[in-house]
């Protein structure tokens, strides 16, 4: 039933947008025909014309993804367990997180060129931070009584981090990791679309320069359906990696 | 010697003495229970045992070595839910050996051989939110005695289950603790439900009331072993020895009580 109204809804969208075209109260030129929007979706996955720009923008997006985590789970365990440390650097990580981090995207051009490195650059701000302040969170509420547990179990050092507050960091971190990939993803698409030579952003910027707005928006649609396929493989990775954590569809034994 | 000896041990925090000058001697294989009114710092004395906290002045000694850091020969069974959420019950278990090197296959089965005794057969694949509140302090029973210490230190460990459990569970902590087979741990157990005390130890200490606690008596608990604990509360000596105490217990656990209406 809900599918019902779900698909009327997005026919109705869709057949308004066609009927407003088609009759001119929309403007083509500036808010496209979905006909052709779908026409270049397809011409480009017939021709093949978009894999190389699609493999680009995944490959910005899993980069930035997988440094932006590391670093953030290594500088959140560090000042996470180091509170003087965190003391010192406290105002430092509040000004580098309220900038608006996209305007480092030129920035990053000049450094590291057009290429792969400054969108991988630029997802990693946006990743790295909010990893950083989940594991922070995590290391901070680690149950003392299992810390004291674990170490009258005879646990070392090491031992305490890697059984005790890694695990407990990465289960924020999991939490947050909807968000992380997403604006990995969103890091990477706005430094392609700011300047670059190959991508998906790179092909909605030819497009825009030469006032193409069908193929603005079918690059727009094939980013939101890689969006929402990311998303879908995060969700299948968090019910794998999280079986340890109460669910609250799931009733427990009392 | 003693298991655990504490002398003149006095516990501050900033300006506040938590427990102030306790002398107590625990003897090899007592199982001796500590009362006091809440909030006396019955908690603070048993992490002095265990090396958690170093005493401010005074001295703990546990079978005539100085406590400095963790009390390698104590397992501590907490009073919260200190397995590892992320662990299911097995590698829970498991944990201590592991940590202590043996080979995790190895520690495994050392961990089903615990979790067989302490009833939860079958269990070791769930995860601690899957466990009932009975099912969990069993677990963590097995997480303790799995690295067979020769003292255990308890901290109201059954006081979050209902009571139907809780006489269960104390029956089978008897059991465990009498029929080890090696020389017999030593218990150190703290609750403030004076029942339970009597009819699980040897020795009752009492604490008065805080701030600045002390033990001001104690109490030879001569019932026979073994013993259930659910029965033996209807006899005669039982009743007796509970007065007894209960004059002396009566008396702090009021102070604490006026002192927290006033408050």
């Amino acid at each position: 039933m809900i599918t019902l109204y779900r698909v009327l809804l997005a026919t109705a969208l869709l057949g308004l947008w066609y009927l407003g075209s088609a009759t001119g109260v929309l403007s083509p030129l500036f808010f496209g025909r979905p006909e052709k929007i779908a026409a270049q979706v397809v011409e480009w996955f017939v021709t093949g014309e978009i894999w190389p720009h699609l493999a680009v923008t995944i490959a910005e997006t899993l980069m930035a993804f997988a440094s932006g985590t590391i670093g953030g789970v290594l500088a959140g365990l560090w000042l996470g367990l180091s509170p003087r440390s965190l003391a010192v650097l406290d105002p430092f990580i509040k000004a580098a997180n309220a900038m608006p981090r996209v305007i480092l995207a030129p920035i990053f051009a000049m450094w590291f060129g057009l290429g792969m490195g400054s969108k991988v650059a630029l997802g990693f701000t946006l990743v790295f931070f909010i990893v950083f302040f989940n594991v922070l969170q995590g290391v901070r509420e680690v149950s003392p009584v299992v810390l004291n547990g674990t170490r009258m179990l005879g646990a070392n050092c090491v031992q305490l981090l890697r059984h005790v507050y890694l695990p407990a960091a990465m289960s924020w971190v999991f939490s947050s990791l909807h968000i992380s990939v997403g604006m990995a993803f969103v890091g990477a698409v706005i430094a392609e679309y700011l300047g670059s030579a190959s991508g998906v952003g790179y092909l909605i910027l030819q497009a825009q320069g030469v006032f193409d707005v069908d193929a603005v928006f079918a690059g727009i649609a094939v980013l939101t359906a890689c969006a929402l396929m990311l998303d879908a493989i995060v969700t299948i990775a968090e019910s794998r990696l999280l079986v340890w954590q109460p669910r609250a569809d799931i009733p427990r034994d009392s | 010697m003693a298991a655990l000896e504490f002398t003149d041990a006095v516990v501050r925090y900033g300006a506040a003495t938590i427990l102030g000058g306790a002398t107590l001697s625990v003897e090899t294989g007592a199982f001796v229970s500590i009362v006091g009114p809440t909030g006396c710092g019955k908690s603070t004395l048993l992490n002095l045992a265990a090396g958690l906290l170093a005493p401010s002045a005074g001295s703990v000694r546990s079978l005539g070595v100085e406590v400095s850091g963790v009390n390698r020969k104590a397992g501590y069974l907490f009073q919260g839910d200190s397995l590892m959420p992320w662990r299911n019950a097995r590698d829970n278990v498991a944990a201590g050996p592991q940590f202590a090197g043996v080979p995790l296959g190895e520690a495994r089965r050392q961990a089903d051989v615990w979790l067989e005794r302490v009833g939860l057969h079958g269990a070791g694949n769930k995860y601690p939110h899957q466990l009932s509140g009975g099912m969990r302090k069993r677990a963590q029973l097995a997480q303790t005695l799995v690295m067979d210490p020769p003292i255990l230190l308890m901290d109201e460990p059954f006081s979050a289950l209902d009571v139907q459990t809780r006489l269960m569970m104390e029956n089978e902590l008897l059991a465990l603790w009498a029929g080890s087979g090696g020389p017999r741990k030593t218990v150190l157990f703290i609750t403030h439900d004076l029942e339970e005390a009597i009819s699980l130890s040897d020795r009752v200490v009492v604490l008065s009331a805080g701030p600045s606690t002390r033990p001001i008596a104690a109490f030879d608990i001569d019932l026979p072993r073994p013993r259930d604990v659910a029965e033996i509360r209807h006899t005669h000596a039982f009743q007796e020895a509970h007065a007894r105490i209960w004059d002396v217990l009566r008396d702090e656990v009021l102070k604490t009580y006026r002192r927290n209406v006033a408050a």
